[in-house]
């Protein structure tokens, strides 16, 4: 079969079925027609038809994230190519692993304004790990097995393949064959774990007496939670992970201090502020992290474990750079650590602990908040995750928009396990959350998959309610329904004396419950405290049916602790009238 | 301090733009470049000289070491290294400076026009520009440094 002749939309499609694809999301037009008659006349790779590319890219960003696989979408070219463009960046972004395959005009035309034309290779170059314009129809293997491998290995990334109508054409065949191996010479990212340093950093954590794990996004990429996991236990020292980094050590441990950052806790800002020792893995010490770069954790020696070069010393310098996989790197160091028999200071460790523990006491999150009924009358939003926490046992996959939502669902649901939480933490892009739950729900029918939204995200991609209903994805919508752009309201709030410009409705919100209904689903609308806990379990117990779950939160919440900008991390408001300094 | 770092990329359609690109998308100021195929046609060296400071130019070349089509990254500067420059200059007759240069230098010549070239680092020729100031050239072109490590190092690849 592999041998037989093939036209180039066939050895496209065979060579995603050889990558292992058995699942792409698109939406077809004239450039990608070839290539669409080629998925109509085989079995081994099932298309979902989304109704926006944007959902498309993002559903297969979900995917990606919730399997570690490689996420497949495929869209015309000209306004489908551009469509694409967000779930691109997002992915980027985040460094997840996915393969975007366009559809171009005719060779002869392009640069020729034909119609439909963009240029998809030029306006996605910033925003791609790499990208393929194919020049011939023989190469469409060597390209879609180079695509692949670029996408899923070292930091991992979006590709584009950019493919000219006429190279996927029906009448012209080749002889398929597929590589088995790619070699670049010009790509070589690193692999396994860099040694060079192990000695150097045990020799750190050996004498640590402030010591703070750090763990990001690259941690539940490169599956190292175990190892990140283990190397905490072996060492009793706290961990902090952030918003991409949250479930790669369990949320509900003792030793976890929560999220870091802008939203995150008391305690885990605080203990990076005054660690003497910061082991980064896997995270990038960005901005919202950081706060003030040149005030940032300024006592703390850093080890920081990368996949990326570029990534180490970007920021912050690294006294302990260890660049390569975090999984075998971590594991290198474990293996050191036991080999000499290591003795930490204990006593300065616990008392350590004892000091975020008080942090915590004094600060932390209220996890139960639920047991207090309803405030002033109003349901809390963060009530409404821990009822969502409380009703799937902490067990589901939960993906999110942006907003007040996220990082109330960020903070009060405890991920235990890693690719539970699924949201666009470095763009930042509201729509993401449905599109990408469809991706993880099709990657597992039989899990819960919730979305965590907002009002105003929803509605970004609202469309994908159809495909839910085609497919038969029974996603929960958990929508935090606080009638405004939360989040730059809470902002405007902050700064901006309370000038709510353009940041909420007047009256012009759909009732989302008769909108999802006359999309095929059930919508369920809470409005009174007393209804949270009964509305959340009929959601969840409907095992086949999507469900809108559409609650009024307090409008008036904001989010916090929320670190100041321009300082250190220790400047943090607490509420609207308190703040550390 | 001006630093040079040099590349060797793939000869192939899209590669330039990625790197150039990178330079606007990161905010890294660029003073010249220049591209042109080496004697192994597949490749094509890249040579670009900044006034960043030496974290700005380790990002960079990091950076430019992760673009795909990137086979090979160096900064000449790290060590001691040799940077060429090559302007053009155009005087008309009358106001061409006597006793700056040689026959050598001039490349063509008619009734009005003489044009010169002239080889140095980028501060000689600055230097230069500031000396013939006063003649009025009336064009003046420069190709960007290249540069070329001092020692045995070289930026090649082994075929
Ligand atoms: C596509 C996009 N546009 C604009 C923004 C800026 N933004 C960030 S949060 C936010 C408000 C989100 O509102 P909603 O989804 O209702 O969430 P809430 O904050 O109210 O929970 C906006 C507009 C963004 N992140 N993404
Ligand atoms: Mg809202």
């Amino acid at each position: 079969m592999d041998k037989s002749n093939k036209s180039g939309a066939e050895a496209l499609i065979h060579s995603l079925h050889l990558e292992g694809v058995d699942l792409m999301f698109g939406y077809p037009g004239g450039a990608a027609l070839h290539i669409y008659d080629a998925i109509f006349n085989q079995n081994y790779v099932d298309h979902i038809l989304v109704r926006h590319e944007q959902g498309a890219v993002h559903a297969a960003d979900g995917y990606a994230r919730a399997t570690g696989k490689p996420g497949v979408a495929l869209v015309t070219s000209g306004p489908g190519a551009t469509n694409a463009i967000t779930g691109l960046a997002t992915a980027y972004m985040d460094s997840t692993p996915i393969v975007v395959i366009s559809g171009q005009v005719k060779s002869n035309l392009i640069g020729t304004d034909s119609f439909q034309e963009t240029d998809m290779i030029g306006v996605s170059r910033p925003i791609v790990k790499h990208s393929f314009l194919v020049q011939r129809a023989e190469d469409i293997p060597d390209i879609v097995k180079k695509a692949f491998h670029i996408a899923t290995t070292g930091r991992k990334g979006p590709v584009v393949i950019d493919i000219p109508k006429d190279f996927t054409d029906p009448e012209y065949k080749f002889e398929f064959n597929y590589p088995t191996e790619v070699n670049m010479r010009s790509y070589n990212p690193p692999e396994g774990a860099d040694t060079s340093r192990i000695k150097e950093a045990a020799d750190l954590i050996a004498t640590a007496k402030r010591p703070v794990i750090y763990s990001g996004g690259g941690v539940n990429q490169n599956n190292a939670s175990e190892e990140l996991t283990a190397l905490a236990k072996l060492l009793n020292f706290p961990v902090t992970n952030t918003l991409m980094g949250l479930g790669a050590f369990p949320g509900s441990d003792p030793q976890f201090m929560g999220m870091l950052g802008m939203h995150g806790t008391y305690q885990a800002n605080m203990a990076m502020h005054n660690a003497d020792l910061i082991i980064a893995v896997g995270a990038r010490f960005d901005d919202r992290i950081t706060n003030d770069p040149n005030q940032f954790a300024l006592s703390a020696k850093k080890i920081h474990i990368d996949v990326d070069p570029a990534s180490v010393s970007k920021i912050i310098h690294a006294d302990i750079p260890i660049v390569g996989s975090a999984k075998e790197s971590l594991t290198a160091l474990i293996e050191e650590l036991k080999s000499r028999d290591l003795k930490t200071n204990e006593s300065d460790i616990s008392e350590w602990n004892e000091q975020i523990k008080n942090w915590r006491d004094a600060h932390g999150l209220n996890h139960s908040l639920l047991e207090m009924g309803a405030q002033n009358g109003k349901i809390l939003p963060q009530q409404v995750i821990q009822s969502l926490y409380k009703e799937t046992n902490g067990e589901a996959f939960v993906t999110s928009d942006v907003g007040q939502h996220q990082m109330f669902a960020a903070q009060y649901y405890h991920f235990d396990k890693p690719r539970q939480w699924i949201n666009s933490g470095g763009l930042g892009t509201m729509g993401f959350g449905l599109p990408s739950a469809m991706g993880v729900q099709l990657a597992y029918p039989e899990s819960i998959v919730s979305c965590v939204t907002g009002e105003g995200s929803i509605q970004m991609c609202i469309q994908e309610l159809s495909t839910c209903l085609q497919y038969g994805l029974p996603i929960k919508i958990i929508n935090l329904n606080n009638a405004a752009l939360g989040m730059v309201k809470q902002w405007q709030d902050m700064q901006y004396g309370g000038r709510h410009s353009s940041s909420t409705y007047e009256n012009s919100l759909p009732d989302f419950v008769a909108l999802t209904e006359s999309y095929g689903h059930v919508g369920i609308k809470v409005s009174k405290f007393d209804e949270l806990e009964s509305a959340m379990k009929e959601c969840i117990s409907l095992k086949d049916k999507l469900v809108f779950l559409d609650v009024d939160v307090d409008p008036n919440e904001h989010v916090y602790p929320m670190l100041e900008a321009g300082n250190a991390m220790d400047h943090m408001r607490l509420s609207k009238d308190e703040k550390t300094w | 301090m001006k630093r040079v770092i040099a590349l060797l990329m793939e000869n192939q359609p899209g590669a330039l733009s990625r790197v150039v690109g990178l330079f606007s998308q990161r905010g890294y100021n660029i003073e010249t470049l220049v591209v042109a195929p080496t004697n192994d046609a597949t490749l094509s060296r890249l040579t670009m000289s900044t006034e960043g400071d030496e974290k700005v130019v380790e990002q960079i070349t990091k950076q430019l070491d992760k673009l795909i089509d990137v086979v090979m990254v160096t900064n000449l500067s790290e060590s001691e290294f040799v940077e060429r420059e090559l302007m053009l200059i155009k005087f008309t007759k009358d106001s061409f400076p006597e006793n700056v240069f040689d026959e050598s230098n001039i490349v063509s010549k008619n009734n009005k026009i003489i044009n010169v070239q002239v080889v140095g680092t980028s501060s000689e020729l600055d230097k230069l520009i500031s000396e013939i100031d006063t003649n009025n050239p009336v064009e003046i072109v420069r190709s960007g440094s290249l540069g070329i490590s001092s020692d045995e190092k070289t930026l090649t690849i082994e075929n």
